[in-house]
């Protein structure tokens, strides 16, 4: 779990420039925009923004499990496995629900 | 720093396969990491066979068992037999342990138990790895009673609920399994002091006797020392006495914030 922490950490930076690129596109102008919303929208882009949204979260959720643990809690054993499983299946649960609400309104 | 390839020196060869013993009926194999420093060769991993009904049921029972009945160059620690004096701390089966408190069956492999030194250590020889940094970094934590008061006539008294404060602290055998087991330690161990040392440190830290809180507090306070705990928890895991380090290092980290506020 823990370079779990650290590889979506990782991978997070190379979803800020995803973010980087498609704002200049929309700075570029209409054209440009039309382009990175092109991109985005076929299904290796939506893969790959899936596969993002998941990055995200679960080191979201990862820095909340983190934050338990600089507050003096869940050092047991048991709370360990518990917070071990709970992130995952939380950030899971989270990217599911954010694309279900996108993809359906 | 970081180094992602062995050095070509301590790249791992196979090595002997030793005869299995005649007529057993159960069988386990050892496969043990084996290195000379008087040779200048390669390690190897030797391939042992243990007769498990002349056996005893802990992995010590069967490193014994090899060197009196196979092969008497085979070198490891060990002492106690009981889990107390922490000598043969090892690598069993890719999780680190006393030899003496693990059972052949607790090992993850069916018919097979994969042996090697505590990770990431210097190896003296076979499975003896070079503590001499591990108690120079308990040695730094200063682990005594530290007073600036005349001392009483008697002891110096505790009370009953002060030193349940050292449960779970006290305990420590330093084997160096869970500091051995740490990606930060391994990584940064010649700066991080690693969770075998800042338990104990935290030991001396709540001791209601000792006087030198401040100073203790003062000489971890950096950004190497105590801080590249990062909660990977590892070493919790690896404790072969069921303590936990991590928590002891998440009080330390309160203490810091507490003597700001």
């Amino acid at each position: 779990m823990s370079i779990a922490h650290r590889a979506t950490g990782v991978a997070l930076y190379g979803g800020t420039l995803l973010i980087a690129l498609w704002l200049i596109a929309a700075a570029s102008g209409p054209a440009a925009y039309e382009t990175a919303q092109a991109v985005a929208g076929s299904l290796l882009g939506r893969l790959v923004l899936f596969g993002y949204t998941f990055v995200l979260l679960h080191h979201m959720v990862g820095g909340v499990r983190h934050f338990v643990w600089d507050l003096g809690h869940g050092y047991s054993p048991q709370a360990r496995m518990n917070l071990a499983k709970y992130s995952v299946v939380v950030s899971g649960g989270l990217t599911l629900l954010v694309w279900i609400v996108a993809l359906t309104r | 720093m970081a180094e992602f390839n062995l050095p070509q020196n301590s790249r791992l060869t196979e090595g002997k396969a030793w005869p299995k013993p005649a007529g057993a009926s159960k069988v386990t194999e050892f496969k043990i990491y084996r290195w000379d420093p008087d040779t200048g060769a390669n390690p190897r991993t030797d391939t042992y066979y243990v007769d498990r009904e002349d056996c005893g049921p802990m992995v010590l029972d069967a490193l014994i068992w090899i060197k009196n009945k196979v092969d008497p160059t085979l070198t490891f620690r060990r002492s106690c037999r009981e889990g107390i004096c922490g000598s043969c701390a090892m690598n069993m089966d890719g999780k680190n342990g006393l030899a003496c408190t693990t059972g052949i069956d607790e090992c993850g492999g069916k018919d097979k138990v994969a042996i090697y030194p505590l990770p990431h250590m210097p190896v003296v020889k076979d499975l003896v790895p070079d503590l001499t940094r591990f108690y120079a970094q308990h040695a730094s934590i200063e682990p005594w009673l530290k007073t600036t008061t005349p001392a009483p006539e008697k002891e110096w008294s505790q009370g009953r609920e002060d030193r349940e404060k050292l449960d779970g602290l006290y305990e420590c055998i330093l084997c160096a399994c869970c500091s051995t087991s740490c990606p930060s330690y391994w990584w940064n161990g010649d700066r991080y002091l690693g969770p075998a040392a800042l338990l104990q440190a935290y030991r001396w830290l709540i001791d209601s006797r000792d006087e030198a809180t401040g100073e203790r507090l003062d000489n971890l306070e950096d950004p190497f020392r105590l801080y590249r705990c990062h909660t990977i928890m590892n070493c919790a895991n690896a404790c072969p006495k069921g303590l936990n380090p991590a928590k002891a290092i998440a009080e330390v980290k309160k203490m810091m914030v507490a003597r700001q506020l």
